[in-house]
């Protein structure tokens, strides 16, 4: 953690590391390291952005992926989160374009994830082509499986140590973006955001279900 | 009288007040509602809670799905705006450079300040929390008792409309009857802990929060309040009748559209205007209190930022709320012939005795939450449980080696998914590898709800190591001399995070919880910053003599009888409560006490 210097630039600079933690830190020394990634000169939405407006991915700063870029993630997104009986998959609600908006933010808490994504999926579409001889975006559901079995390993060989990086990290923001949308809340159990006019409390099989009735 | 532009300003005023917060907008209500005329500078823009607050906005509708950033550092949705710990052109500095001396201030420059964005918890303080010096032999004891102000606080709540239940707890007060709005039914995880908590003596009762339950009752209220005031009574009334109760969905922080919660602007600012006795000046950043011949305050120096012309309000009283540091950094900077070391500052006393609540938090994975069946506990927009201090008799053997106590606060629950809310599910779920998939979803429903937490907010009284001063060098982007913090926790404080601490854990272990936490954590580590809760006081402390202290039992300052102080500053120690209702009640009081002090001519 480092003090607010006296001036202003810094201090803001440091205090942004300090702010965001740990993770926001590691990224930012993460980018400085890797200096050759292009920089993002956009801005962000400054300090006094409308709230109450619907934003979509580009409309505050330009987005990153190239079409071949942008399959790749969109197949990642639902091999993570498909569809099922009651849910759509992650891709159906836009998560892929979140990623690309995230990767493309030029906020300093999500720099160290652009290189760790833009890098993982040129990792992951080159594995493809080596082992199947196409981009991952066409593979069978049982491949993606099988290539991204190998990679999700929280112990992986040295060889996919940072493949493994890439998708965790894939992994934890495809999940977070997905569940921060009105379908997705709703597949994991989240249904609240509805005004109503009285609140009951814990409906009686919640509190049976904790021995409380 | 209503929102003006600089080249508005009337001649003079009664009283100007800086900062439309919860101080500012309490005195300038009960200023105006007996019609003394008003001026509120605000250094922030207008802002209408109506239209501009995000109520049942996603965080998919927000870029980066509503994640903090530098430019919105508590989240895209929370209602603030121009707002942070760091703003840019509006610079502080730390003295010391060690992490543990760092000392963190949020700035919220809009109209209605921080009270936009709060979680409306509104605890009184108890008789123990104004003597601290009598029962400990720590601290000074407040030149004021818990029934000076408990008549205040009654106003204040059935002003604001306040929801909890009167417990008859020692030093968490009880309100009159007939004060406070009903609880709203507590939530599974609260009800949960409630009963089992009682294992480790966690007594777990209604909070009392800032939220409308049900519909204020603007038939007898406002007569309550305004006794022999048939135009008050008139205005609040029809304010009240524009409050809709709480709806029961959307995070309090985020602001309220319905006027269900309580910020300044929904509760003060708009009967105020009403009257017709209020000027309020936004975009008006305060640069000095001025001085005439005689030592009396004559007005504000403030820059207007829509221009970047300095301006002038007179008024015959000047009342500073614009936050505790804030008004702190006023009165050292004005400096004249007569006051050498800034306004006020006879003692020596402006700038110290900052105190601010003693902060951890500890969270756990509760495994009989696994699975519960899916219900909406939105509920209140924020906690409807705490656990109250209640450890007094270990207290007065002196068997804790603090002073005061803590309440716990929960963060729980089924709440509006966020990007962290499938963090350790492979930890829990025991898998070796990333989860993704149909099982990432079956284990993401299965562990969603589970995290349960507390969170200590606890006593803290004045230390000679924590303080603020002008920065010999640095100055804001309109040349005007910025703070410098100096802070450093004492064995007290340390103390107290290593019971807070050790007592979540207890509590936390009794619900079945696992903690991956380690349990020996070092006290100087999980302590929150200085600061970073937002609930700094102090420095500007009231007392009952000249020579300790800055203002008198009522706010008034010593040495120039027509100045006040209406936020946190004369707060002599933070209490184990949130600070916000006692604001308010203090600037009613000191309010009550103006307009007999205009009356009688002795402004």
């Amino acid at each position: 953690m480092h003090a607010p210097d006296s001036l202003p630039l810094i201090s803001r600079r440091v205090s942004i590391q300090w702010m965001l933690g740990a993770t926001a830190a590691l990224a930012a020394k993460d980018a400085s390291i890797f200096a050759a990634e292009p920089a993002i000169t956009a801005r962000g939405y400054g300090p006094d952005p409308s709230m109450v407006k619907i934003y979509q991915p580009g409309d505050v700063w330009p987005l990153t992926l190239t079409e071949s870029q942008r399959r790749t993630t969109q197949a990642l997104c639902d091999l993570i989160i498909p569809a099922d009986a009651s849910s759509p998959s992650a891709s159906a609600v836009g998560v892929h374009d979140f990623i690309d908006e995230w990767i493309s933010s030029p906020y300093p808490a999500q720099s160290g994830d652009r290189r760790t994504i833009l890098d993982g999926l040129t990792w992951i579409d080159a594995e493809s082509q080596r082992r199947f001889q196409k981009p991952f975006a066409d593979l069978s559901a049982e491949q993606r499986t099988a290539l991204c079995n190998d990679i999700a390993s929280l112990k992986p060989k040295p060889e996919h140590k940072k493949a493994a990086t890439f998708f965790k990290r894939f992994r934890d923001l495809t999940a977070g973006g997905y569940f921060t949308t009105p379908e997705g809340s709703k597949a994991i159990g989240y249904v609240g955001n509805m005004p109503g006019g009285t609140f009951e409390g814990p409906p009686i099989e919640a509190l049976k279900h904790v021995g409380l009735a | 009288m209503p929102v003006i532009t600089a080249d508005k300003l009337q001649d003079n005023y009664d009283v100007v007040i800086v900062g439309s917060g919860a101080g500012g907008g309490q005195t300038a209500y009960t200023l105006t509602m007996e019609g003394v005329k008003v001026l509120v500078l605000e250094a922030g823009r207008s802002f209408d809670v109506q239209t501009e607050v995000a109520m049942l906005q996603w965080p998919s509708h927000a870029p980066l799905r509503g994640e903090k950033t530098p430019d919105k550092q508590y989240g895209f949705h929370d209602c603030s705006i121009h707002s942070g710990w760091e703003i840019p052109g509006e610079p502080y500095t730390n003295a010391h450079t060690e992490t543990e001396n760092q000392f963190k201030w949020w700035r919220q420059r809009m109209m209605g300040g921080r009270t936009n964005h709060w979680g409306r918890i509104s605890l009184r303080n108890g008789p123990l929390d104004f003597k601290p010096r009598t029962l400990w032999g720590l601290g000074f004891d407040w030149p004021i008792s818990y029934d000076d102000l408990a008549p205040y606080y009654d106003k204040v709540e059935m002003l604001v409309g306040v929801f909890g239940t009167n417990e008859g707890l020692e030093n968490s007060p009880d309100s009159s009857p007939g004060v406070l709005l009903p609880a709203p039914k507590l939530r599974v995880g609260e009800l949960y802990a409630q009963k089992h908590g009682k294992k480790v003596e966690a007594h777990i009762v209604p909070i009392h929060r800032a939220v409308l339950t049900k519909p204020q009752d603007a038939e007898t209220i406002p007569a309550r309040l305004h006794p022999d005031n048939a135009k008050a009574q008139g205005i609040l009334a029809e304010s009240m009748r524009t409050r809709a109760p709480c709806f029961w969905a959307t995070d309090c922080h985020r602001g309220c559209a319905i006027r269900a919660n309580y910020d300044s602007q929904t509760v003060h600012l708009r009967p105020a205007l009403a009257t017709g006795n209020l000027d309020i000046l936004p975009n008006a950043m305060a640069r000095e209190v001025t001085i005439n011949k005689d030592g009396k305050a004559s007005g504000i120096t403030f820059i207007d930022k829509t221009t970047g012309r300095e301006g002038h309000a007179k008024g015959r009283v000047v009342v500073l709320a614009a936050s505790s540091q804030e008004s702190v950094r006023l009165l050292l900077n004005s400096k004249s012939k007569l006051f050498p070391d800034g306004l006020a500052n006879s003692s020596g006393k402006v700038g110290k005795y900052i105190t601010d609540s003693v902060s951890s938090s500890l969270s756990a994975h509760i495994p009989a939450f696994e699975g519960m069946p899916v219900h909406n506990e939105d509920g209140a927009g924020g906690p409807h449980a705490y656990v109250p201090w209640t450890l007094h008799d270990l207290n007065r053997k002196a068997e804790l080696g603090f002073p005061g106590g803590y309440h716990l606060e929960f963060t729980t629950g089924r709440q509006m998914p966020s990007m962290n809310v499938v963090n350790s599910i492979e930890s829990r779920a025991g898998s070796p590898s990333v989860l993704f998939g149909k099982k990432l979803l079956e284990e993401a429903r299965r562990f969603y709800g589970c995290q349960f937490g507390f969170g200590a907010q606890g006593t803290m009284l004045p230390n000679d190591d924590c303080f603020a001063e002008l920065d010999p060098d640095l100055k804001d982007q309109w040349g005007i001399p910025v703070l410098r913090f100096h802070w450093k926790w004492s064995e007290f404080e340390l103390n107290q995070v290593r019971h807070q601490q050790k007592r979540i854990r207890e509590l936390l272990e009794t619900l079945g919880g696992r903690i991956s936490a380690k349990a020996d954590a070092d006290p100087a580590k999980v302590i929150k910053t200085g600061g970073s809760v937002i609930h700094e006081v102090g420095g500007a402390i009231m007392g009952a003599d000249p020579k300790t202290s800055v203002t008198n039992q009522w706010s008034q300052t010593w040495d120039v009888k027509n100045l006040f102080l209406a936020d946190g500053a004369p707060f002599a120690s933070t209490a184990d409560k949130n600070p916000t209702l006692t604001i308010m009640a203090l600037a009613w009081r000191m309010a009550d006490h103006l307009l007999g002090e205009l009356k009688r001519q002795n402004l």
